[in-house]
């Protein structure tokens, strides 16, 4: 059966409490997920305490101000701190989002509570192995398929043409929405997930590439394309603010447009 | 998820498996028709059993013998039996993981879809033939 609780030795017990900074009459609580795989220990859940005097507006900058002036040991990805890489995606207050693009006001809790990305195998922390989801979006071949010989100079586009990648192309692979798919949670080696396909309706939309046909045979399937049954957390939990629900819809439209 | 510290497989070999199938649009697109097909019949089902409140015996007979009445109902019981089976495949692929109950359970689907479906079509051409063939 699929599983709706996590293994026993996966749930989280009460973790430290760490002590708030002095002097500060501004201060923000944190709940933390802590797991490390060398202490054989449950995973807990920590208690930290950031000076919002101190410290930069986002969910990131908290958890940046956290590792520098608290627990350096506390582990999590991070990059650009501008929502285009894609890194520090993680579950904040019970969505999937970037930490980096979600101020801590918004977040408009008196303990802002942060775990790793859902139904995904933690490393340490707040880290989870993509492993999978990144071989997912590799299955799907994300590069420009063409037979008809190279033109001297770039493959053209008509405007319209490149508008119908607006919406697609700016997926920044931060697999927000695949972990917040229950149909890919149950099923998540065999079916693709939002993120991997609104990745190949990108190119199955692409008025430059030559290999559509071949593209959608590779999806023609009932778990890699056909687990998806609309329930649209994909999009709601997007931090970029796209619809892969819609991207997946149009591909089933393309199955059916294609057969009838 | 799998834990990929577990295999020595490549990630993309694993998520490859057994590549496409090349099935499902059937499965999809049946699955729409016969939604739309359900909206009228089950409205008219419905009718039809209204109709059928507080009416005897015989004058329950003579409604069904209708043809109109028996078509209706047989291509309800067709329409709503094979949208059955096919959503129920679906959840139970969706929930049921191991092969064995998994295979299981989609043999009792058929099975169980095909028995509900031949038993209410004998049951209307039984009612609606009935006085002709005795």
């Amino acid at each position: 059966m699929a599983q709706f609780q996590l293994p026993k030795n996966s749930r989280y017990t009460e973790g430290k409490s760490w002590p708030k900074p002095a002097n500060s009459n501004h201060v923000q609580e944190f709940r933390i997920y802590r797991w490390n795989p060398d202490d054989g220990a449950k995973p807990k859940i920590d208690t930290y305490y950031v000076d919002r005097d101190d410290c930069g507006p986002m969910v990131l900058d908290a958890l940046i101000w956290i590792k520098n002036n608290v627990d350096p040991t506390l582990t999590f990805r991070r990059s650009c701190r501008e929502g285009i890489c894609g890194s520090c995606a993680m579950n904040i207050m019970g969505e999937n989002t970037l930490a980096c693009t979600l101020g801590i006001d918004d977040c408009k809790a008196d303990s802002v509570k942060i775990y790793p990305l859902p139904h995904t195998p933690v490393l340490k922390d707040l880290v989870p192995d993509l492993t999978t989801f990144f071989a997912q979006h590799a299955s799907i071949e994300p590069w420009l398929k063409t037979e008809t010989p190279q033109p001297e100079k770039e493959w053209r586009q008509t405007p319209e043409e490149r508008s119908k990648l607006d919406g697609l192309y700016e997926c920044i692979l931060c697999a927000c929405c695949s972990t917040s798919c229950p149909s890919y949670w149950w099923n998540g080696e065999r079916f693709l997930g939002p993120a991997a396909l609104l990745q190949a309706y990108r190119w199955l939309i692409d008025s430059r590439d030559e290999g559509t046909g071949e593209r959608l045979d590779n999806l023609h399937d009932p778990f890699r394309l056909y687990r998806c049954h609309t329930i649209m957390n994909c999009a709601n939990t997007c931090p970029k603010g796209l619809n892969p629900a819609k991207a997946i819809a149009e591909i089933k439209k393309m199955m059916v447009a294609r057969t009838i | 998820m799998a834990d990929n510290r577990m295999s020595m497989r490549t990630p993309l070999s694993r998520v490859q498996g057994l590549g496409a199938s090349g099935h499902g649009v059937e499965h999809w697109w049946l699955q729409r028709l016969t939604a739309i097909a359900n909206i009228p019949l089950i409205i008219a089902f419905v009718l039809i059993v209204a109709a059928l409140a507080g009416s005897s015996y015989d004058e329950a007979i003579a409604l069904i013998s209708h043809p109109l009445i028996a078509i209706i109902l047989a291509l309800a019981v067709l329409s709503v039996c094979l949208h059955m089976r096919l959503g129920m495949q679906v959840i139970i692929e969706d929930y049921v993981h191991d092969t064995g109950p998994r295979l299981a359970a989609l043999i009792a689907n058929n099975f169980y879809a095909a028995v509900v479906a031949i038993a209410c079509l004998y049951a209307i051409l039984k009612v609606s033939l009935g006085r002709i063939l005795v």
